[in-house]
């Protein structure tokens, strides 16, 4: 009796997840292998030719694409703009009422819901609207610039968006980080004459590390999954400019309700996540 | 020597609030004109030169959205929804959390590796499945099909951040309590959860923040107007009037008044309990 009852505690978890992601993946790939589903009274099997005729298009390599990139510049600025922040609101120079208001400010961003960001940003970003105002009127740009709407700058628009909206979370965790690292180690550093740079480079970026390479992976797994960003502001256009797997996939089912498809589309990205998935748990086991 | 270190920390300091304003221009521009083009005549907010205060301030977009049952629609199902997402995953994310945290049993490794990657299980990959599922429940266009739908987001997080919390809580208190006859269900809540206030309101914030932001399964699983939740509804002013800019701001300004206040009254327990799970889980 004894015995049973941590799974008394664990039942509830249990059945919402098998019902809630294990049997809907076993569903989904089932789905990838008939020719199509929901829409029709009778499915086919038909394989792995769902998978062939995915791999085989080429809009599915432009989302690929289009998705690194905007994942990696992502990613990336997210953990420039996130030390960057962290650090200066951990100097000891400052008054820690000042340090408070401006963790609130930088934290804004992580406040709005994507809905909310993206119809925000429609409106700064317009060809009319306040930032074009100020690249004008400072001679950066001669006339207003599409930039969600023009091919040569939607994808880097959209990233440029999320980088606004997901550094914050990069930004706390990595103060949380800062504030963990002994002063003595400075302390000592600095008698023994190291420039500001190189204690960075030597005392807080390998303390920090761990929580860096989490920090990274699960972005990147957050990241290439953002939808609602991208359909709410250039819904994957101009023509595939800013086209992502999420985007891809979604117009597959629900705009060409061609479900057979965009299962075997989601189960690819279910792989490419799953690699990511892998690589994040390899880490938090290896620092237990 | 001290004079020049007082020297170069006066010249760093000037360096650090440089890099504090700005900063603070990049995250809270966008901000200040959010809010202030909600303050505009819808005719004013690509006016040239654009101005922060223009002679049409008013608060009619405000009025026009708090007047009409359609949109103030929109917020009820965001709050029943997020509300009892929150409730659930509370719930459900303690009773596990318990069990990791206290117990040894066969499969504990094994669930909590599962539960680790479901937070990686992309969203577009359920979503196929879950509109089948949904649709065969008889759960389509329903509050109980949003709520359920939720929980797979909400709960590895919860359940991680809650172990996290629980493992810091010594066992002693639990022996005693034992000691004294108390069932585990009975140590649980009398014991456990009076001291555990800070971590569930974590946790509660972080939960009701996802439930409320939630888009692409609101956008798929309801079909009238009077289901959609304020992602979704904000997105319909996009479509349904020409672009009533100041209307789509004050909603946007009203849509994250639930957030700000979550996060003003908890920041402390919120930014404590999240690095807690983000760096040890």
């Amino acid at each position: 009796m004894q015995a049973l009852t941590p799974y008394g505690f664990v039942a509830p978890v249990t059945v919402l997840i098998l019902i809630l992601t294990f049997i809907p993946i076993a569903i989904v790939i089932g789905y990838s292998t008939l020719d199509n589903v929901i829409m029709t009274p009778e499915s086919k099997f038909v394989g792995l030719s769902n998978y062939f005729t995915i791999l085989t298009d080429g809009t599915f390599y432009v989302a690929a694409r289009n998705s690194f990139v905007f994942t990696v510049g992502s990613v990336g600025a997210h953990f420039v703009l996130g030390i960057t922040f962290a650090s200066l609101l951990n100097s000891r120079l400052l008054p820690g009422f000042v340090k408070t208001i401006f963790r609130a400010i930088f934290i804004l961003p992580w406040l709005f819901t994507v809905a909310i960001i993206a119809i925000l940003w429609r409106m700064l970003l317009n060809p009319n609207g306040v930032i074009n105002y100020f690249l004008v009127s400072s001679g950066v740009v001669d006339v207003g610039v599409e930039w969600l709407s023009s091919r040569g700058t939607a994808l880097l628009a959209v990233t440029f968006i999320n980088i606004w909206a997901g550094y914050p979370f990069f930004m706390v965790t990595l103060l949380a980080g800062l504030q963990g690292i002994s002063r003595d180690l400075y302390e000592a550093a600095s008698i023994d004459g190291a420039k500001p740079w190189q204690q960075f480079r030597h005392i807080t970026l390998p303390q920090l590390r761990p929580i860096i390479i989490s920090m990274v992976i699960l972005d990147m797994i957050w990241t290439s999954q953002q939808f609602a960003l991208i359909w709410l502001t250039t819904g994957g256009g101009p023509f595939d400019a800013t086209e992502m797997l999420p985007t891809y996939t979604y117009k597959l089912a629900f705009s060409n309700y061609e479900f057979g498809l965009a299962s075997a589309s989601a189960v690819i990205i279910l792989l490419l996540s799953m690699v990511l998935a892998f690589f994040y748990i390899r880490h938090q086991k290896a620092r237990d | 020597m001290a004079k020049t270190r007082r020297a170069i920390d006066r010249a760093s300091r000037v360096w650090v609030i440089v890099g504090l304003a700005l900063g603070a221009t990049f995250a809270g521009f966008p901000v200040v004109w959010m809010i202030s083009s909600s303050f505009k005549k819808n005719s004013e907010i690509f006016a040239y030169p654009p101005s922060l205060l223009t002679d049409g301030f008013s608060a009619d977009a405000y009025l026009s959205i708090l007047t009409d049952p359609e949109k103030l629609r929109f917020f009820a199902n965001s709050y029943l929804v997020a509300l009892s997402v929150t409730a659930l995953t509370l719930v459900v994310a303690v009773l596990a959390a318990y069990a990791f945290s206290r117990y040894e049993f066969a499969g504990r490794k094994s669930l909590n590796l599962i539960i680790l990657s479901v937070q990686a299980v992309p969203p577009i990959t359920l979503l196929i499945p879950f509109f089948s599922l949904i649709v065969t429940l008889r759960l389509y266009n329903t509050y109980q099909g949003l709520i359920l739908t939720y929980m797979v987001f909400t709960l590895p997080y919860a359940i991680i951040m809650m172990t996290a919390y629980f493992n810091t809580l010594s066992k002693e208190l639990d022996e005693a309590a034992k000691i004294d006859g108390a069932n585990p269900l009975k140590i649980l809540t009398r014991v456990i959860l009076p001291i555990s206030v800070p971590a569930m309101v974590s946790v509660g914030t972080y939960t009701f923040m996802i439930a409320w932001n939630e888009y692409l399964f609101a956008l798929t699983l309801t079909r009238t107007t009077d289901m959609r939740t304020v992602p979704i509804g904000i997105q319909l002013l996009m479509g349904q009037m020409s672009y009533e800019w100041n209307e789509m701001m004050a909603m946007s300004v009203l849509g994250a008044i639930p957030i700000l206040l979550l996060f003003l009254f908890f920041q402390r327990y919120f930014i404590g309990g999240l690095t807690a799970g983000g760096i040890k889980n």
